[in-house]
Order: C-alpha cells, then sequence, then structure tokens
C-alpha cells in the first residue's frame, strides 16, 4: 500500500512515526509494549514465532521482528519508543540499537556521538542542499 | 493567591536516569553531565516550589498505542514510577496535588483546552529524571507535582503555538487558585537528538544554542516553528522542545535567565537546560544564584 505524501519524506534516514504508521502498526506495538512484562518475555525467547501467532501482524512485519531488522520495523509502523522494548528483550541498551540503525557498529557509534554527534550538514534533506538554513552554513563537518 | 514564580527546562534521556540509579554520576562522562546541574539543585533548594508543574512526554510506559492523549494532566493524589522494562526507577513515588489539578483542568477547559483528565497514571523517566535533575535524589520528594504529560511520540505533537497559549492558560489557572502557593513549571524533553533510523545520532548544537536564546529573550520567534524544521534540523526526537514552550508560555513576556547549561552528548542526545524567572517575585524570597554559571 502507498502511503500519502509528505514534507517529512524529505528528511534522510528517518521514518516518521504519524497516524497512519501508528495506525498500520498497532499490533506491532503492541507486541512489542506486551514485552514489558517478564512472563511474556520468557514465552517469546522460549519460542518467538510461536508467540507471536498472538499478535496478527502482517508476513512482513513478523520477518521484520524475528530477524531484528528495526529499520523494517519503523518503516511497518513500529514506534522507536516501542521497537526498544524488543532490544531491551535481547539485552541490548538503547544506543545498541540506534548502531544498528545506522549500520554502525556500537563502539564507532559512542565515538560519533563523544565527538559532537552526527552533524547536520549534509543531513537535512533527501532533495540537496537548497533547505540549508542561513545559521548554519559556517557548521563544521563533524562525527 | 498561587503564583508561577519560574520556568525550568532540561532533557530527560534515560541512560541519565540509569546513570543515577546505578551509582555512576562521578564517572567522567556522567560527571560532565551532572556538574551542569549542581547550581540548579542549589537554586531550587533556595527557591522552595509549594507545588511543581512537569510538562514531560510518556514512552510507552503509561499510555500505549491503545490510547494517545495529546494533552494528559495528572489529577492524581500519586504516580506510581512506571516499569519501563527493568523495574521501576528507584525514586520516590510522586506525590500530586489533585485541589490545584482539577482546578487547572477546569480553567483550561473553559478556555478551550480540551484536555484529558489522568485520574491513575504512572510516570516514567520523561518525568522523574528532570526531578533527579534538579531536586536530587531525596527520599521524598520536596514538593507535590501536577504532571501534564503531552503528546510527542506519534506525529504530529501539539503545535509550538498551540503549546505556548496552553502554558499562558495554565498560568490564568493558577492564578485564580485562592491558596497562597509558589509554583514552578517545568519543561522537559529535547534538546537535539534523534534515536530512531539510519540518521539516528543526529546533533545540532546551533539549532539548540538559538532554541536557548531565543526562549530566554524572544520566545515569539519561536511559537512558528513549524514541525518539519523541528524534525529536519533537530531530529525526528528534537520535536519534544515543544514541551518547552508550555513552560515558557506560562511566564511573563520578559523574564530574567537565571541560569543556562548546554552538553554533548548524554548517550545519544545533546542536554539542554535553563532556568528562567518571572521578575514579579515576592520580596525576601530567594536570591538568585550568579547568572551563566555552565557552559554556554
Amino acid at each position: 500500500m502507498t502511503r500519502a505524501p509528505h514534507d517529512y519524506d524529505d528528511i534522510p534516514g528517518t521514518f516518521v512515526f504519524d497516524a497512519e504508521r501508528s495506525r498500520e502498526g498497532y499490533h506491532l506495538n503492541m507486541f512489542c509494549m506486551s514485552l514489558m512484562k517478564a512472563e511474556n518475555r520468557k514465552a517469546f525467547k522460549e519460542d518467538e514465532a510461536k508467540y507471536l501467532d498472538r499478535f496478527p501482524l502482517t508476513p512482513e512485519q513478523r520477518d521484520a521482528v524475528l530477524n531484528r531488522q528495526y529499520n523494517k520495523i519503523l518503516e511497518l509502523g513500529g514506534n522507536i519508543y516501542f521497537a526498544s522494548k524488543l532490544g531491551a528483550t535481547d539485552g541490548h541498551s538503547f544506543q545498541h540499537l540506534a548502531a544498528v540503525m545506522t549500520g554502525s557498529t556500537q563502539e564507532d557509534y559512542a565515538k560519533m556521538m563523544l565527538a559532537g554527534g552526527r552533524s547536520i550538514e549534509g543531513n537535512r534533506s533527501k532533495s540537496g542542499g537548497s533547505r540549508r538554513s542561513k545559521r548554519s552554513k559556517s557548521g563544521k563537518k563533524r562525527g | 493567591m498561587a503564583r508561577i514564580i519560574a520556568g525550568v527546562s532540561s532533557s530527560h534521556v534515560p541512560a541519565i536516569g540509569a546513570a543515577i540509579d546505578l551509582g555512576k554520576t562521578e564517572e567522567p562522562y556522567w560527571k560532565r553531565v551532572f556538574s551542569g546541574f549542581e547550581k540548579s539543585k542549589e537554586w531550587m533548594a533556595k527557591t522552595k516550589p509549594d507545588v511543581a508543574i512537569v510538562v514531560y512526554n510518556d514512552h510507552a510506559s503509561a499510555f500505549s498505542v491503545e490510547m494517545i492523549p495529546t494533552f494528559a494532566l495528572g489529577c492524581a493524589a500519586e504516580f506510581p514510577p512506571a516499569d519501563e522494562g527493568w523495574g521501576p526507577r528507584p525514586v520516590p513515588v510522586v506525590k500530586g496535588h489533585p485541589r490545584l489539578a482539577s482546578h487547572i483542568a477546569q480553567s483550561v477547559i473553559l478556555d478551550e483546552f480540551d484536555l484529558t483528565i489522568a485520574n491513575k497514571m504512572e510516570v516514567d523517566h520523561g518525568l522523574t529524571v528532570p526531578m533527579n535533575l534538579l531536586f536530587g535524589q531525596p527520599k521524598e520528594w520536596p514538593c507535590p507535582v501536577i504532571p501534564l504529560a503531552v503528546n510527542v511520540v506519534m506525529y504530529p505533537p501539539p503545535t509550538g503555538h498551540r503549546c505556548f497559549m496552553l502554558g499562558k492558560a495554565i498560568r490564568k489557572a493558577v492564578e485564580s487558585y485562592p491558596e497562597d502557593l509558589k509554583v514552578v513549571i517545568f519543561g522537559t524533553g529535547g534538546m537535539s537528538h534523534q534515536i530512531s533510523g539510519p540518521r539516528a545520532g543526529l546533533i545540532n548544537s546551533k539549532f539548540d544554542k538559538a532554541f536557548l536564546d531565543n526562549l530566554s529573550r524572544d520566545p515569539k520567534k519561536l511559537i512558528r516553528i513549524p514541525h518539519i524544521q523541528y524534525m529536519r534540523e533537530a531530529g525526528a526526537e528534537g520535536i519534544e522542545m515543544v514541551m518547552w514552550l508550555i513552560m515558557r508560555g506560562a511566564l511573563d513576556e520578559k523574564v530574567d535567565e537565571v541560569y543556562r547549561f548546554y552538553t554533548v552528548p548524554a548517550s545519544n542526545t545533546a542536554v539542554g537546560h535553563i532556568i528562567l524567572e518571572n521578575k514579579r517575585r515576592a520580596a525576601g524570597k530567594a536570591k538568585k544564584t550568579p547568572a551563566h554559571g555552565g557552559k554556554r
């Protein structure tokens, strides 16, 4: 199904959790929410596929969960605060998830953050530099 | 009557809470963050508010996707810390102020802000981390708290203008409450950060510093910032900064900036913090701490 176009589609590397994704991802997020309970975490770890049968996920959502494809989870309607509960169930920190989503190692990601984070320069717009704001022109490249 | 005497803004990074709970505050990485709040804790101890209104957001703790209220005002007598997957944070139960809270609810609803009333609600790090940063780690929180949960998780959050106007309505409500109470209002979340997707790790210190400058001196410049600009410039989750505008709307047009602190990073996030006082303070109350004690 095609999503309606939005101004924020132009932001690179970003899946905005909007009302449409919230609707599509309802069961996906409710699955993640269920992992707040220890008994559910245990049941999920024992048999992930069987546990997922409790939730009417789409086949794509189900695969994304089983394969821990976090960007795909976000694209298919998962929200990061919910998805992080899946990460926590695996024993991963938030920073680990962030590194995974950026295709980096946690060590490299942590180094980038210590050096001031990912620069806004070159990361504003998919369509190019025409949207640079005036006050950011002198921003130096970081990370 | 009750009065709002000051506003405080602070980031709420969960890792800050974990650093407190695991006793890591003296480690160099975290000391850099916590040292920025030493003067703030002194200021808070001298200011001794009777009530704190804390504008914050829930992170899939009290609210799942089953219900997503844009503004939910906590009117309960107490708000237990939520279990965010690692057990509830070892912080005191947050005591509410149901009488003032329900007074505010009634007043702002009649002022056309259609609040949700939360008579039972758990609170997560979004609320308790800023409280730790300003109040330390007491056995009991030193004052009752009225939580105002704002949806910034599902797009779209309320606009900056709407938030600012709600702040004004809250101020009006507080000032129509008969009891003499000193109220401090918190705006929390931010500053620039993105924790989702391939662009995660984004920080924009220039945007943040300009935001702090305008918050202090010229908030009207901030209230029309469209959501796309927050998300593009300050990261998908940087949009939390609209919550700071509720705090700012509840203050005078001209305020005294008492303190400011900014550092990068805490985990994935730029940490920003500011204390603004209304000029009309009752005589004989707490003296101001030196301005700009923190790194700018």
